[in-house]
Parts: structure tokens; C-alpha cells; sequence
């Protein structure tokens, strides 16, 4: 069986190619093989599999790569809607907001 | 807290450290079972710090795992042998790549962690191993530059690091792929299963019992006519839904959950009419009928739908663009039902 894609089209990754060091670390985080190495720079070649957990942009030193991060939870956008907060461990957290100490439930 | 794993304690510079076993033991089983069926999930922690693997020294490699009860299982069971330590950070029990998207397997927990057990002065070497799912909230040369210690990032599966420790620490192209397989699907079926069920537990009376209200042949002949007819929808689409639709997930048409849900949610009422045309007059019952082919694909996708927050591919855009139709769909599939089942309830 090949690799299981989610919707095409919609990843917010990006990668700025003037800034890649070519440090190799985001290929290393990737859990989906989205980026891969050429002639020492980074480059996006299965973006469709990316589910933008933040990991490379996380650990980009030159900050070459940007990803709107968030958890592909539809439990988490409905939670967020509702106003749900720090109840559950299920909500969209928007970066650097403090992170919530409660958690009863999900993942 | 009382840490039936703790099986001594290894003198160190810088005073005892609790020594654990690799050996898991039925406790230890029959936690994660529970674990799996959400009981007691949120609470199935160990206490955070450092811990000592068989015997080891100022060489041995540090590894950093989460205090959910189950991950800190999955390392020490992979380590037999072998002699480590184990930095557990507080991550508010939850397992490492839920808490490295929350922050709170984070840069700083894990600075503070390291600071705290005084690391530095337990092992000659500036390294730690790091799983690589801890990316997310881990940023690796900022906590080079804060500790001087250098994050590697291992492995996803434990079962992964003997072979990743022995290769010098160097993880293969397949070691560093999520998968989502058949077995990994179904150990997240059940946590689904029993949300969906406490539910039901409301739900599923009321449909029984309205099941015999404005029966032509009397309350309790409706009650097992409608009334069980609406119990095996229900209880379809939550088969349907949470746990057909996760097994089947990479053969069901489309790639949106809510599709997959769906499209199975229609298979399971088509197999629920052919068993209801046995004891139900369809000719007279048709608006019953009719009113679960909206009402169960709604609930099923609805349930397939949340089980995004489970898989390992999804991406919160993709979520946002799939619920943008699914869930008026499914909000208008719910009422049309609602509305048919109410009106077969009366009009005949």
C-alpha cells in the first residue's frame, strides 16, 4: 500500500530557498519524507503529504521554512469554535500562547 | 508515588538515581489496556526525571521521553540490556508527539529538565537522543545554544532504537517514516468507540422508547418495530463510523474522513433495510426507512470525521477545508432525518 494523503492542495508550507543553510535537520524531522535534499539546499517534493505538525519550520535555524503548525483534529476546530479552552487537550493552541496546564481528554 | 518499575538505585555524583526495570510486567500490560479503552488515560503517568536503565556511566547515552505511562513503557521495553538514562520530562501525561504539538514537550521542559537533574555533571558527553516525533516542540539549536547539549533526533518507534543506538546513532529513511497501518489504525478504534458510546447511552433509550409513540398497532408493538429498527441504525452508524471506516480507511473512496464515513454509514443502512424489510412493512414504513438513509451516513460520517484527530496524516488546513462542507452536510443530513422519522411517527 503507498502512502496515505490527506486533501491535495491545502498545506501551508513554504520554503525560501535564499535562506536554506542546506543543514539537513527538516528532512530529518519530517515524518512524511515532504522535503528532501538537492546540491545542499532543501526542497519540497511531496508537499501534498505534509500534515504540518511544524517540526521542520520548528527547526529551521534560518528560519527558511514556514508552516502554519496545527493538529489535524476536526474534535480540536470544533472545540476551538465552540470556545472551548484548556479544558481538553483538544484545541487549536495558536503559537506562542501560554500552554494550558488541564487536560481530560483526546489524544 | 508509588513506582512498582523501580528496582534500586545507582549512585551518582550527584546523589541516587532511581534504577528501573526493562522487564514489563501484567501490571504494566494491563495498564496500556486500559489506557486503550480510555480508562484512566489522563492519569496514566510516571513521575518526571531522571532515571537509571541497567548500569550506566558518564558514556552512556541519555535518552528523553514523555511521562505518559505508556510511552515511558514502549522505551524501557526496547532497552533490555542495555544500560542508558532515561530523562523523563513532565508532559502532563500525554504522549510524546500530542505533547510536542501542545509545547508541552517543549525547548524549554526539556532545558529545565536537563538543569534540574544536573546532567552535565552526570555524563562526560553533550548529547541527547531525542525521539524524532518530538520535533514539533522541540528546537534543537536552541537548546544547543542554551545547555550546550546537542539534540539527535532517534528513531520514531522505540522498537527502532537498538538498531539506531548500534549504527552509531543514525536513524534509516524507514525509521523515520509515520506510517498508519491496519494495527496501528485499530489500537485507536476503541478510545473512539467508548466517546461514541457514553453518548449513545442517552440517545439510544429515546429512539426506543419514541420508537413507540403514534404506532398504529399500540406503544409496545412500535417499541420493537421502529423503536429496535432505530437501535440497529444507531448502533450501524457507530460501527460505521468509528470503527469500520478506520480499518477500511485507505480502501473507502475519497480522501476526506467525512467521505469515507459516509460512503460506509450508506453501506451499513442499505444491509440494515435488507435485515428490517424481515419484520417492518416498508410500503407503510417508508418515511422510516427513508429517514435513517439521512440519519445514519450523517452520524457515521460525523464519527469518521473526528477520527482525523487519531490519524497520523491529516493537516489542520486539510481539516478545516473538509469540515467547511462536511459539517453543514452533516447538520443537514441529521435534521432531514430527524424531521422524516418524526413525521413517520404520525403521518400514515
Amino acid at each position: 500500500m503507498g502512502k496515505m494523503i490527506y486533501l491535495k492542495d491545502v498545506v501551508t508550507l513554504k520554503l525560501n530557498k535564499e535562506k536554506c543553510s542546506g543543514c539537513g535537520m527538516c528532512v530529518i524531522v519530517c515524518p512524511h519524507a515532504v522535503l528532501n535534499m538537492n546540491n545542499r539546499k532543501v526542497h519540497i517534493e511531496n508537499k501534498d503529504a505534509c500534515m504540518e505538525c511544524g517540526a521542520c519550520a520548528m527547526n529551521c535555524p534560518t528560519e527558511a521554512l514556514t508552516v502554519q503548525a496545527g493538529v489535524g483534529c476536526a474534535a480540536a476546530v470544533i472545540n476551538s469554535a465552540l470556545g472551548r479552552e484548556g479544558s481538553c487537550c483538544c484545541v487549536i493552541e495558536t503559537q506562542n500562547e501560554p500552554v494550558k496546564d488541564q487536560s481530560n481528554s483526546c489524544c | 508515588m508509588n513506582q512498582p518499575f523501580i528496582i534500586g538505585s545507582v549512585q551518582t555524583p550527584v546523589g541516587d538515581v532511581p534504577k528501573i526495570s526493562s522487564n514489563l510486567r501484567w501490571p504494566d500490560h494491563w495498564g496500556s489496556i486500559k489506557a486503550r479503552w480510555g480508562v484512566g488515560r489522563m492519569h496514566y503517568t510516571v513521575d518526571p526525571g531522571l532515571y537509571a536503565l541497567g548500569n550506566p556511566n558518564d558514556q552512556s547515552p541519555v535518552l528523553v521521553t514523555a511521562n505518559y505511562k505508556m510511552s515511558f513503557d514502549r522505551l524501557r521495553e526496547n532497552l533490555s540490556n542495555r544500560n542508558a538514562w532515561i530523562l523523563v520530562l513532565d508532559t502532563k501525561g500525554i504522549n510524546v508527539w500530542c505533547a510536542a504539538g501542545k509545547g508541552t514537550f517543549g525547548t524549554d521542559e526539556l532545558v529545565r529538565r536537563v538543569e534540574f537533574s544536573q546532567l552535565n555533571r552526570m555524563v562526560s558527553h553533550r548529547e541527547l537522543i531525542l525521539p524524532q516525533l518530538a520535533g514539533p516542540g522541540v528546537t534543537a539549536h536552541k537548546v544547543k545554544k542554551r545547555i550546550g547539549f546537542k539534540v539527535i533526533f532517534g528513531p520514531i518507534q522505540a522498537i527502532d532504537l537498538p538498531a539506531f543506538l548500534d549504527a552509531g546513532k543514525k536513524a534509516t529513511h524507514q525509521m523515520r517514516q509515520k506510517t498508519f497501518t491496519m494495527p496501528e489504525r485499530v489500537v485507536l478504534i476503541p478510545v473512539e468507540l467508548v466517546s461514541a458510546l457514553k453518548w449513545s447511552l442517552l440517545i439510544l433509550p429515546c429512539f426506543f422508547l419514541l420508537g413507540g409513540l403514534g404506532a398504529p398497532s399500540g406503544f409496545w408493538q412500535g417499541v420493537l418495530n421502529d423503536g429496535i429498527f432505530a437501535v440497529l441504525n444507531l448502533l450501524g452508524a457507530l460501527l460505521a463510523g468509528a470503527v469500520l471506516t478506520p480499518i477500511l480507511l485507505p480502501w473507502l473512496p475519497g480522501r476526506a474522513f467525512s467521505h469515507k464515513g459516509l460512503i460506509m454509514g450508506l453501506i451499513t443502512t442499505l444491509f440494515i433495510t435488507c435485515f428490517g424489510v424481515f419484520y417492518l412493512d416498508i410500503r407503510k414504513d417508508y418515511m422510516n426507512v427513508l429517514a435513517w438513509f439521512f440519519l445514519t451516513p450523517a452520524l457515521s460520517a460525523y464519527l469518521a470525521m473526528n477520527f482525523t484527530g487519531a490519524s497520523t496524516y491529516t493537516s489542520l488546513s486539510g481539516v478545516r477545508k473538509e469540515m467547511r462542507w462536511a459539517v453543514p452536510l452533516e447538520i443537514i443530513g441529521g435534521v432531514a432525518g430527524l424531521t422524516l422519522w418524526a413525521g413517520s411517527r404520525f403521518a400514515f
